[in-house]
């Protein structure tokens, strides 16, 4: 734990406020791996600060700590610890806090369109639009390369974002991503909002995790207002994630294959997650189940019928899966695609913190479920897959596992579904809450502070932060025709990054 | 492979009997559709999908159209992807400020005659997300709108009943 003072009123795990000395001692920590990144943000209160959370690896103990940025800079964390660069960019376009010797000082999100500088610091500047002068990508040196830049209009129906190729020929020397086309100013908006506002907003900040990104939320919340959220909120909650979970990795292992080229699989795969969204709409009265799990519990108990539509989904997946995990096991042409494609070291994705297939794939087995865990997932059994492999392959197989996983609690929830209230009322104060969450994705961290009736600060951290620098890791040396292929089986979130 | 190529022979398709189209649809599309434009046409539509800030709640929804229950195709319409090949520009989210120029340009690099569908609550007037410095309004605030199609998101069969107004609209109307 770093030595600090400790803020009261911030839950459930501790916020320190450290000196500039603990903070780089903490960063040192993190670069050599005794603790995992899982946030770094700036916050604009009574005095400008930034925020670290960390997790440390050996105890699985999480802290938040903060320095007070009185000359509005901060010991760079980006400095000794890469995964950290683009947050601290982040942080200087919204903030305006400088991260003193940070490697990269480039704008991130702030692609030089608004009509304000530093949208987020206590004192924002008015600005004429297209300010900047122009983005310097990454230089990549050599004989005869040439550049493709690609998006942010891509030829799917997939979120805008750009990417820079540097190519040998067919091969991909460098890739440089440029993102923040589609942000949103969702943590302006947070500021000032109600509770449900902003519940609202949290669950549109990446709508394939609508799901985790509410649960998130609201854990946030009610550890900030100490609030225990009754026993059949916890499973309803529990259940709409798992079913998420499910219809996503469906369409991923789908379109994986269909990037592959091999539309069999698409097909297949499709009618299998549009019958898990049906059961959804059916159970819950949405096919994403937005906004329907909310601060103190769910909004909507499951309908009548609602758990023997689950079951007859069950059945109807487990019949329907397992050959079609055989078709993908037993067609060399698209193991041809998909094995020893895109890999990721085991390394980066320690050092990244990745979590979710991009983590698990590598040997990365984190999962907020398990730990640092959240009711009903301890009365509940199942296992996180690992591989080692860290290729395309991998990170689909990771998903045909969690499917079957997250069959198995859906089958486990529905037996033990306490009965009950499905909410419980509370009264709005001040207060500051953590709140992690497992989504599809992989952990979505969201922290946040109230300040009476509204919320003063809330950040909301996508897993996709560390998992989309490992897709230009796993893209080198890859021919430009797998590009597809290896986004595809990362699928990260445009929108839960950009925000 | 053979094995499931063979079942899927000996099942029922599962494509379900489309929707009628919407009545506002109609409606709204009663005012900007040329019909002289519409007859050129016939009845194939080229779409081109643009995320223009959207959370993709509604990219995951227009994915679906695509699965066998609603088999978009059979009604003529197909995403293309690139602008240029695309009579329907499919527009979701709230414009961004980060997304406008781009927006613009993909209007722009569409050949005439050309329609723009805005899909979604954000993308009527920006939703829950209207004001904020980041984004520039609804669909409407940066390039000129045929029909819009609410929802948060709008479910595929709500997207069906709008792109298939889209396509009766005109002569047969």
């Amino acid at each position: 734990m770093p030595q600090g003072q400790r803020v009261e009123d911030h839950r459930p795990w501790p916020r320190v406020i450290v000196t500039a000395d603990a903070w780089r001692r903490v960063t040192s920590d993190v670069a050599a791996g005794r603790a995992t990144l899982l946030g770094l943000w700036g916050d604009s209160g009574a005095e400008p600060c930034v925020h670290m959370a960390i997790i440390a690896d050996t105890t699985g103990e999480i802290a938040v700590l903060t320095l007070a940025c009185t000359a509005g800079a901060f010991p760079s964390v980006g400095a000794l610890h890469p995964p950290a660069i683009r947050l601290e960019r982040a942080i200087r376009s919204l903030y305006g806090l400088d991260a003193v010797g940070a490697p990269d000082t480039r704008p991130w999100l702030d692609l030089g369109f608004w009509n304000v500088v530093h949208p987020l610091a206590p004192r924002p500047l008015q600005a004429a639009a297209n300010k900047q002068s122009p983005y310097i990508f990454l230089p990549a040196e050599g004989e005869s390369l040439h550049q493709i830049p690609v998006g942010p209009v891509h030829a799917g129906i997939i979120e805008p974002g750009h990417f820079r190729f540097t190519a040998s020929g067919e091969t991909v020397v460098r890739l440089e991503q440029r993102l923040g086309y589609v942000h949103k100013g969702i943590e302006s908006l947070m500021r000032g909002a109600t509770i449900d506002q902003a519940a609202r907003l949290a669950a549109r900040t990446s709508g394939d995790s609508t799901v985790a990104c509410s649960i998130a939320f609201a854990h946030a919340v009610e550890a900030a207002l100490d609030v225990e959220p009754p026993p059949r909120a916890r499973h309803l909650r529990a259940l709409m994630a798992e079913l998420e979970r499910v219809a996503n990795h469906l369409g991923d292992i789908g379109a994986v294959c269909n990037d592959a080229s091999f539309s069999l699989m698409h097909a297949h795969c499709g009618i299998l997650r549009e019958r898990v969204l049906r059961a959804a709409a059916a159970c819950f009265g949405h096919r994403l189940m937005m906004d329907r799990v909310i601060p103190g519990g769910v909004a909507a108990d499951i309908t009548a019928d609602g758990a023997d539509l689950i079951r007859a989904l069950l059945q109807d997946i487990r019949l329907q899966f397992p050959p079609l995990v055989e078709l993908y096991d037993n067609t060399a042409s698209l193991q041809d695609r998909t094995a020893a494609t895109g890999i990721v070291s085991i390394e980066l994705v320690r050092q990244f913190g990745a979590s979710g297939y991009v983590g698990r794939a590598s040997g990365r087995n984190f999962d907020a479920r398990k730990a640092p865990g959240y009711p009903p997932y301890d009365q509940l059994e199942f296992s996180v897959p690992a591989l080692t492999a860290g290729d395309v392959n991998a990170r689909v197989w990771i998903r045909i596992r969690e499917v079957e996983q997250s069959l198995g609690l859906i089958e486990q929830i529905l037996a033990g579904l306490p009965p009950g209230p499905v909410a419980v009322t509370f009264e709005v104060g001040s207060g500051e809450g953590l709140g992690l969450a497992e989504g599809f994705r992989g952990d979505v961290l969201v922290w946040l502070r109230l300040d009476g009736l509204r919320v003063a600060r809330c950040h909301l951290r996508d897993p996709s932060w560390f998992q989309w620098p490992l897709l230009e890791a796993a893209i080198e040396g890859n021919i430009v025709a797998d590009f597809p292929l290896c986004n595809k089986s990362f699928n990260c979130s445009y929108s839960g990054h950009d925000l | 492979m053979r094995r499931t190529l063979f079942e899927s022979l000996a099942r029922r398709p599962l494509t379900e009997a489309p929707p009628a189209p919407a009545d506002a649809a109609l409606a709204e599309l009663a005012a900007s559709v040329e019909r002289a434009a519409r007859r050129r046409l016939g009845r194939s539509l080229a779409i081109r999908e643009v995320d223009a800030g959207s959370c993709n709640g509604c990219e995951l929804e227009i994915h679906a159209l695509n699965n066998a229950f609603y088999d978009l195709e059979r009604f003529g319409l197909r995403f293309v992807a690139s602008p240029r090949h695309a009579d329907v520009l499919l527009v979701t989210g709230p414009v961004t400020r980060n997304m406008r120029e781009a927006l613009e340009r993909t209007y722009q690099a569409t050949p005439d005659p050309k329609w723009v569908v805005a899909v979604g609550d954000c993308a009527a007037d920006g939703g829950l997300f209207a004001g904020s410095y980041a984004v520039a309004g609804g669909v409407s605030a940066v390039v000129p709108v045929d029909l819009h199609i609410r929802g948060c998101p709008p479910t595929p069969l709500q997207l069906l009943q709008g792109l298939l107004a889209l396509l009766q609209q005109g002569p047969a109307a």
